[in-house]
């Protein structure tokens, strides 16, 4: 595929600093000496993406997804690195252009209750954006949002309803359309199929695809959910503590998982034709995004770990054609280094 | 067949609220055997939880069990007074929730909430108990148990306080533990690790387990049996392999059609139109005939009874899936 590159991302990393909570402030009167904390949410990440492509962002909770994501769509500013839409470095814009940037990136959120204002009517909720940006007058919003309402499979006629009166999977539609109004080039979703019912989910996800198919839109589509990412995205990002430890097409990272944490978590992944299994186990927890192991992030809990993984960050490897991976076992091996 | 652990005939549990009833339970029936994993799934709002508080006898007013029977290893449960069912919770019946702190105490150490279980239905001296709670918790794959049991829950992360929940469900080795969607919040790793705990711990002491979830995939893996609720009703149950592979109710058919992941990559998802019914209001025939696209006249007429079909299975349809079509 030689579609035109959308999105680039280069070095991204993002830091919050945690202020010390009441309980550490007490024990600091006390003679404790507890520090404001630094979480690297996202740690030196690339990434492009093309027009009309799908990218998954998968990984355990904590692991960077939301932050990142939040970066690509332009809500957060990374603390390092640089983002490039159309090829053009956004930290440079004009203001057209960083418009063109601002309505082309759309981010759709988890929960579609608690990002919908309770008490504005469905239709103001998806047409207030095209109407602030001149993208419709107020005279052709109606019909402006009637035909969003179409698009996203939603009664016309529920216009005048509030979020309230909607079940969840039409509340993802309106959370959709709202997003579409500005006629973006790429949604992030942000685990905007979670919440969902399965029969309700596989509704959303058609229409994900329609879209695709019917605006030729791009998505980051983050999920936790390998089932969803494996059937809806052209390349995946396997992130682990704010690191993005494989990258590929997605059929050949199912058919041949080359980090040792990617294989654990295509192992655990229950299926539908996986019956009465023992399931197998990756040993120990998540460890706190505040202390990650050094080396490998993975290190501590990795079955096939060797003394240079507990000390030097694995570099990236290309094992082929856009198949990125990071561990020493693609780079050298795992024993000490030389 | 050994005699059923757990035998549910009719159950019905109804919430009489200010804006009707709330049939959320209603004509329920099923068994587990001792050692047996029933897995009972269905979509939000089906009734799954109600189910499983009605066997704990945990339902509150404006809720009722308004008919049926639960028999526990033989005996009727339907009926019994709070204390009566106080002795038979956590001693031979215990339930394991979504949120671990549904089981835990925020304000006290995991030893005085073990030992507390312990006690609550053995008298042992504080050592032994303090034993029990040990072994319980290296039992469910705690590392350094003996220091862990002086930490509060908030000392844990999600994961570690489920496995506390579940050691305290297993303190009495009970016969039947209810686990409602005890790994739904939970990380793969951590849910695969958890899964894992379960299985070995019920095949070692021959538990039976009534696994709720709406993840068809978590009971491809881990049930015997599979039961699938709609709207307060099961649709349909059976072995897992004959209705996994061989759905007979067009429910079950719909929603092995919707999980994404074995259907070919970016291909459509079967999909099932509409959204899960009110319980208030529910059409006078099947619950389900309003998404259906195998409706007749006659679903519409009166509720379908449960069908009987071959090698154990049941189901609740007049016109079901045929071998072919579920192929
Ligand atoms: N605004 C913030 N302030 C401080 N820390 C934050 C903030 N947002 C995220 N973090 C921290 O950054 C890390 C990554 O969080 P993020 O939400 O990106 O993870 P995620 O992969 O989306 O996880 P989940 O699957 O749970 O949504 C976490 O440790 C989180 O606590
Ligand atoms: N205390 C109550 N008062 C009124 N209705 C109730 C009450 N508790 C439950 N219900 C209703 O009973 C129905 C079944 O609820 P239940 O909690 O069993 O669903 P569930 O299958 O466990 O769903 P979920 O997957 O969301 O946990 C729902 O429609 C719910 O609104
Ligand atoms: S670098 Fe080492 S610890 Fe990390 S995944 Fe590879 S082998 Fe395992
Ligand atoms: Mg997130
Ligand atoms: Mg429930």
């Amino acid at each position: 595929m030689a579609a035109q590159e959308l999105l680039r991302i280069e070095g991204i990393s993002k830091r919050f600093v945690k202020p010390v909570d009441l309980a550490g402030r007490i024990a600091n009167m006390m003679g404790a000496s507890n520090r404001e904390s630094v979480v690297h949410a996202v740690d030196g990440v690339d990434l492009t993406v093309a027009e009309g492509e799908v990218v998954a962002l998968v990984g355990e909770s904590g692991c960077g997804k939301s932050t990142l994501g939040r970066v690509i769509a332009g809500i957060h500013e990374a603390t390092k690195g640089r983002v490039f839409w159309r090829g053009q470095d956004i930290a440079k814009m004009d203001s057209a252009a960083r418009q063109a940037f601002t309505l082309g990136a759309q981010m759709i959120f988890q929960d579609p209750m608690s990002s919908l204002n309770p008490r504005i009517r469905a239709g103001e909720i998806v047409g207030e954006a095209p109407r602030v940006h001149g993208l419709v007058d107020a005279a052709g919003q109606a019909e402006y949002v009637a035909n969003l309402f179409r698009q996203v499979g939603l009664d016309p006629d529920y216009r005048r309803r509030f979020p309230h009166q909607f079940s969840g999977g039409q509340r993802a539609r309106i959370g959709i359309a709202r997003a579409l109004a500005v006629k973006p080039k790429l949604l992030v979703c942000d685990e905007s199929v979670a919440a969902l019912d399965v029969s309700i989910q596989a509704q959303v996800l058609n229409l994900f695809m329609d879209l695709r198919e019917a605006l030729g839109l791009a998505y980051v589509f983050i999920s936790h959910d390998l089932g969803v990412v494996r059937h809806i995205s052209d390349r995946i990002f396997i992130m682990y503590l704010g690191r993005v430890i494989e990258s590929g097409r997605t059929d050949e990272i199912f058919r041949a998982p080359a980090h040792p944490y990617t294989r654990a978590l295509l192992d655990n992944v229950p299926r539908l034709d996986a019956r009465k299994r023992s399931f197998s186990t990756v040993k120990g927890e998540i460890p706190s995004p505040l202390h990650p192991p050094p080396g490998c992030h993975f290190h501590p809990r990795c079955p096939v770990a060797g003394p240079r993984c507990a000390i030097e960050v694995p570099r990236r490897t290309t094992l082929s054609e856009g198949r990125i991976v990071a561990c020493h076992l693609a780079d050298g091996g795992v024993s000490a280094a030389a | 067949m050994a005699e059923p652990v757990l035998a549910v005939d009719n159950l019905a549990t109804h919430f009489f609220t200010r804006d009707g009833v709330v049939k959320s339970v209603d004509g329920v029936s099923f068994t587990v055997a001792p050692g047996e994993v029933l897995g009972l799934v269905g979509e939000s709002g089906s009734g799954k939880s109600v189910t499983g508080f009605s066997i704990m006898g945990l339902i509150d007013p404006p809720g009722r069990i308004v008919s049926g029977s639960i028999r526990l290893k033989g005996e009727e449960l339907v009926g019994r007074t709070e204390a009566e069912m106080r002795a038979v919770r956590g001693r031979s019946l215990a339930m394991i929730f979504q949120d671990p702190m549904m089981t835990l105490n925020p304000v006290l150490r995991i030893d005085t909430q073990m030992m507390e279980a312990v006690h609550a239905h053995e008298n042992v001296s504080e050592k032994a108990a303090r034993d029990r709670a040990v072994q319980a918790l290296a039992q469910v794959g705690i590392p350094s148990p003996e220091e862990r049991l002086s930490a509060y829950p908030h000392q844990f992360s999600g994961g570690m306080r489920q496995r506390v929940a579940i050691a305290i469900a297993l303190i009495h080795r009970p016969a039947l533990i209810i686990a409602d969607e005890p790994t739904t919040a939970l990380d793969v790793t951590i849910q695969s690790q958890i899964l894992a705990e379960v299985q070995k711990l019920c095949a070692e002491s021959g538990t039976a387990l009534v696994w709720i979830t709406h993840d068809l995939a978590v009971v491809a893996g881990l049930a015997d049996r599979v039961a699938v609720m709609y709207a307060g009703r099961i649709v349909e149950q059976g072995p897992v392999d004959d209705v996994l592979d061989r759905p007979l109710h067009p429910y079950t058919h719909g929603l092995i059609g919707s999980v994404p992941g074995d259907s070919l990559p970016g291909k459509r998802l079967m999909q099932i139109p509409g959204s899960t019914p009110s319980l208030g209001r529910l059409p006078p025939g099947c619950a389900f005939e309003p998404r259906c696209s195998r409706a007749v006249e006659a679903c519409r007429a009166a509720a379908p009874p449960l069908m009987q079909g071959a090698g154990g299975r049941a189901y609740r349809c007049i016109n079901p899936v045929s071998a072919e079509e579920a192929a």
